[in-house]
């Protein structure tokens, strides 16, 4: 076990180095001239100089990367050329409040899609398992602009249940955010939905036929204990690693639910990075959503591995 | 006596009209109060089928058409599924044949017994109570184990463990020991007899495998094709089978004896019938070599042959009072018995074969500077094989025999070592080999159905390797591609159909003729029969053997089952834990003096006849890890005649036998005689009971 973790966790590293040093050739060295790339066609020439020494594009290409990481671990993240503020605080309150829609979004989406993904299959070829099947696709077939704006008009207009704008102020608590977390949320539920119950059904179907669940219902044992100990047991393992890489795609992904409610996340700062041409805060927020996306893996990893004695005592 | 078990007419069916496939039809059988009752028959004859209707566990797509069901005075077909869980719970267990599928992977041991008995009380002592009479030597290990860190055999006697449980009525065990080692198998057979004698526990087994229902039931029935053809007590259903299938099913098993007469076996003619296209009459008429026009017209009844047996065959008293052979014909044998030209030319020569498997290091043992660590899959092998000649090799799983097999094809590659191919150093990497020595090397693999590519015809599959490897012209290509499906005893027509359009034995031969395409002159055979049904198997066997005569290749033929090698093999290589043990001509190597292993290989070997008991040498536990093979002999913490610390701390001499076989063991040839003399013969000595 001691070895698979540290295996885990050399691959994260190695993840880490491999997908950084992607981004930095990708926003930095291949674009050319990036500081005329931000400072766009008129610029001047001594302007153009002044950003370029800024951002050390001078150096040769291998000390320009091994600087920014440098800074990128110890904390430095430089400066946002759009805004002029320290990227960090920026970024980390944004950070705080994707992390908030996530785990809201995460807390009502798994458990609801786990059963209706059981439910359906444990109903599999009856009208149940048909309405939910199809259901589901129906709903992932639309896209979050047409769902948000839906919930929007039925929640927020008609019923007036919860507010139709979600931009928290910047010191908000999750208390004090939650009634505008919930639209939102709902909207990335519903593109979660259908793939983590489909996934759930499948693979309880899958379960089902095996043969260890004829020895547990041969046992005489109640029906209710055969499914919930021993079908469900196997059946949810692959449902984490779904989750992990869902996490991922909420904390840096959002970028249409966070745009339809104004919501200030990782997404939207992503889009206002992008339109203003702002390298340094890109490059900061592509590192955070790695580094999101590699810990929800290895997190699911471990866990799989806490579930799983064939991994576990190898 | 009352019945523990009684089925009237049960009638199985899947889908419904004129396409439904019907794989029970009228079965009767009855299984009396403590009685062990076999029931065999060949891969689509129902018998699983006949085991889930009793269990009420058939899956929804089957439909029984009629018939009763009856546990004791129950009628279980009467029952709702919920009301059945009262008798799966104590009455009614099945020993299922996959223990590590049967087991959830996620749960302890223990639990898994522990849920299935009644009241909280003193459960845990109860179950390691059970997980002790199932022969387990440290049942609170055990019962905190998760299932895949149990080996197999341990793994069934916990499935045993979980049936004994409810201390049932009827215990049905569906080929329980298929997938386990022989000498594993003989252990949880003698587990089996003795659950039975000790509670007199009424027993349904169900196999494929005449020798483990000749050793273990009291009654025996046979069913073909859905249909109950036989059913005798097991005394008179070897010694005088009435019923021209059973007759014929005992005649295409290879035994331990028929070594090396190389006596052609007698498959079956013909194939199973299509369960939706039966024949009209008889349904084993097409097949028969006694048919007459009543039995193709009309169906048989199943009549009373005597006070305790039944058949179903319109001429059992033609047969039973001798006027009539059933027998199957013997297959004419292609090639004369001269030798081949070049008759004992050494093909392939290995000399100090090794491979190792690295393991890798995990951080503690790279921090703690321990040496990196191997599995020696290959101990040191020297082999040499001749033309027109068979060599077997056998042993047990991890034993090493098919990375040998591996080795020999260069798919992986040896780490010491040299061998030679008709005196030429071989690359030991199949990517260095050209391609006259790739054309020189077939292999024939377990299972023809992933071997052969189920999108090409026969003749595509068979054409490739004429082309490439042989380099003959158009014409020669397809006059050879008849000729090879012929010398497989493939139809022409077989040639434009698909592998997922042949039977399994088809298939095989489609396999065989693949490798003899490119004229080899050594065939490596991995476990090539081992799939099949015995019918089946004996007509691949003979094709093996004929190719070999009118081609005069040699032959590597590996395989765990002992009495296919005897009938094929002229000589015979026991491997255990990589290294060999014994070599030697096969009917030196099948008579004492035995190396241990070889010995307890033989006894355990289940004999399809049931006077024929052969003293019980068992071994204990199981084998020990390749990755820290034990010092010494490496069969020294298993071996039944274990002499003391020269064993364990030196490696064994080879013992030169007068017979030409070489055995690696401590003890002088003389003394293994002296102790194996009374164990058994070329022929094992009949005595009807010399178990303990």
């Amino acid at each position: 076990m001691s070895g698979y973790l540290a295996r885990r966790f050399g691959f994260l590293l190695i993840t880490l180095v491999l997908t950084s040093a992607t981004i930095f050739a990708v926003t930095q060295l291949l674009p050319g001239d990036v500081a005329r790339i931000v400072l766009g066609r008129e610029a001047s020439a001594t302007a153009l100089e002044a950003l370029r020494r800024d951002l050390g594009l001078d150096r040769p290409p291998v000390v320009q990367y091994l600087s920014w990481l440098g800074g990128f671990v110890t904390g430095d993240w430089g400066t946002s050329f759009a805004s002029g503020q320290p990227i960090r605080p920026l970024v980390m309150e944004r950070v705080g409040n994707s992390l908030m829609l996530a785990f809201l979004t995460l807390a009502i989406a798994v458990p609801s899609a786990i059963v209706l993904g059981v439910v359906a299959a444990l109903h599999a070829g009856k009208p149940i398992d048909t309405v939910i099947s199809v259901g589901a696709l129906a709903v992932v077939g639309l896209p979050e602009f047409v769902t948000g704006l839906v919930l929007i008009q039925l929640l927020a207009f008609e019923l007036a249940w919860l507010p139709a704008s979600s931009s928290i102020r910047p010191e908000a608590g999750f208390l004090e955010a939650l009634p505008m977390l919930v639209l939102p949320a709902l909207t990335a539920t519903l593109v979660l939905l259908a793939y983590i119950a489909r996934l759930t059904r499948a693979s309880v179907l899958a379960e089902l036929r095996k043969p260890y669940v004829r020895t547990a219902r041969l046992k005489g044992i109640a029906g209710r204990r055969v499914t919930y100990v021993h079908v469900l047991g196997n059946a949810l393992l692959p449902t984490v690693t779904v989750v992990a890489i869902s996490f991922g795609w909420l904390i840096s992904g959002l970028i249409v639910v966070e745009n339809v409610f104004n919501y200030p996340g990782l997404g939207a700062l992503l889009t206002f990075a992008i339109d203003r041409r702002d390298v340094p805060l890109m490059q900061a927020i592509t590192m955070i959503a790695v580094v999101a996306f590699a810990l929800a893996n290895l997190v699911a990893d471990l866990l799989y591995a806490y579930l799983d004695p064939r991994i576990r005592f190898g | 006596m009352s019945a523990a078990l009684r089925i009237e007419g049960l009638s199985v069916a899947y889908g419904t009209g004129v396409g439904a496939r019907r794989v029970l039809r009228d079965v009767d059988l009855e299984i009396a109060a403590g009685e062990t009752y076999g029931l065999v028959g060949e891969s689509g004859s129902g018998k699983s089928t006949l085991a889930l209707a009793v269990m009420r566990q058939l899956d929804g797509a089957a439909r029984i058409e009629g018939g009763r069901i009856r546990l004791g005075d129950d009628d279980l077909l009467a029952r709702t599924p919920d009301q059945m869980r009262s008798v799966w719970r104590t009455r009614l267990k099945l020993v299922p044949q996959d223990p590590i599928a049967s087991l959830n992977p996620r749960v302890r041991v223990g639990e898994q017994i522990g849920e299935a008995l009644d009241g909280a009380r003193g459960r845990r002592d109860r179950v390691h109570d059970l997980l002790a009479r199932v022969g387990l030597a440290d049942p609170v290990r055990v019962a905190r184990s998760y299932p895949h860190q149990l080996s197999g055999g341990m793994q069934q006697r916990v499935m045993i463990a979980l049936a004994l449980g409810g201390e049932p009525e009827l215990l049905i065990l569906d080929e329980p020991t298929t997938n386990l080692d022989v000498t594993t198998e003989a252990t949880i057979l003698d587990l089996v007899r003795d659950l039975v004698r000790e509670r007199g526990t009424a027993l349904l087994y169900v196999s494929h495998s005449l020798g483990v229902v000749a050793q273990l039931c009291d009654r025996v029935a046979v069913l073909y094709a859905g249909e109950l053809v036989e059913d005798a007590g097991v005394e008179d259903l070897f010694a005088t089978p009435l019923h021209p299938y059973t007759r014929a099913l005992l005649d295409a098993v290879p035994s331990l004896d028929t070594g090396t007469g190389r006596a052609p076996l007698r498959p079956i003619v013909g194939a199973f019938p299509q369960p939706q296209a039966l024949p009209s009459g008889c349904i084993f008429a097409p097949r028969c070599p006694v048919a007459t026009d009543l039995t193709h017209e009309v169906r048989p009844p199943l009549e009373r042959a005597g006070p305790t047996r039944r058949v179903r065959c319109h001429r059992w008293r033609d047969i039973a009072d001798g006027t009539l052979d059933p027998r199957q014909p013997a297959e004419v044998r292609a090639g004369a018995d001269e030798p081949a030209p070049g008759a004992g030319d050494v093909v392939l020569e290995l000399v100090g074969i090794e491979k190792e498997f690295p393991i890798r290091r995990s951080l503690r043992d790279i921090v703690a500077r321990r040496p990196a660590r191997a599995v020696r899959a290959v101990d040191c092998v020297d082999l040499r094989l001749t033309r027109t000649r068979t060599l077997g090799l056998i042993g047990e799983s991890g034993s090493g025999k098919s990375t040998l097999a591996k080795v020999v094809i260069g798919l992986v590659p040896a780490s010491g070592g040299r061998m030679e191919l008709l005196g030429v150093p071989l690359a030991h990497d199949i990517a260095r080999r050209d391609h006259s020595v790739l054309r020189r090397l077939q292999m024939v693999f377990q299972s023809a159905d992933e071997a052969l590519n189920p999108t090409m015809t026969v003749r595509e599959i068979l054409r490739r390797p004429l082309q490439r490897l042989a380099l003959s012209s158009r014409d020669g290509v397809r006059e050879r591609l008849a000729a090879l499906l012929e010398s497989v005893r493939l139809r022409p027509e077989h040639a434009d159909r698909r592998p997922g359009e042949l039977s399994g034995g088809e298939r095989q031969r489609v396999a065989i003729a693949r490798a003899f395409a490119a004229e080899p002159d050594l065939l490596v055979f991995d476990e090539s029969v081992s799939g099949l049904d015995v019918s089946v198997q004996a007509s691949v066997l003979n094709v093996v053997r004929d190719l070999q005569v009118e081609r005069g290749s040699a032959y590597l033929f590996i395989s765990h089952d002992l009495a296919v090698v005897a009938a094929l093999a002229d000589d015979i290589a026991v491997m255990y834990l990589g290294a060999l043990v014994e070599t030697g001509p096969t009917q030196a190597v099948l008579a004492p003096p035995y190396h241990p292993y070889t010995e307890a290989l033989i006894s355990a070997v289940p004999v399809p006849d049931p006077r024929v008991r052969r003293d019980a040498i068992r071994l204990r536990g199981d084998p020990p890890s390749p990755s820290d093979p034990p010092s010494g002999c490496p069969f020294h913490t298993r071996c039944p005649r274990f002499l003391g610390d020269v064993c364990v701390e030196e490696a064994p001499p080879w013992l030169e036998g007068e017979d030409g076989n070489r055995i690696a063991c401590h003890i002088p040839l003389d003394e293994l005689v002296r102790l194996q003399g009374s164990v058994a013969g070329a022929r094992p000595p009949v005595s009807v009971e010399a178990r303990e």
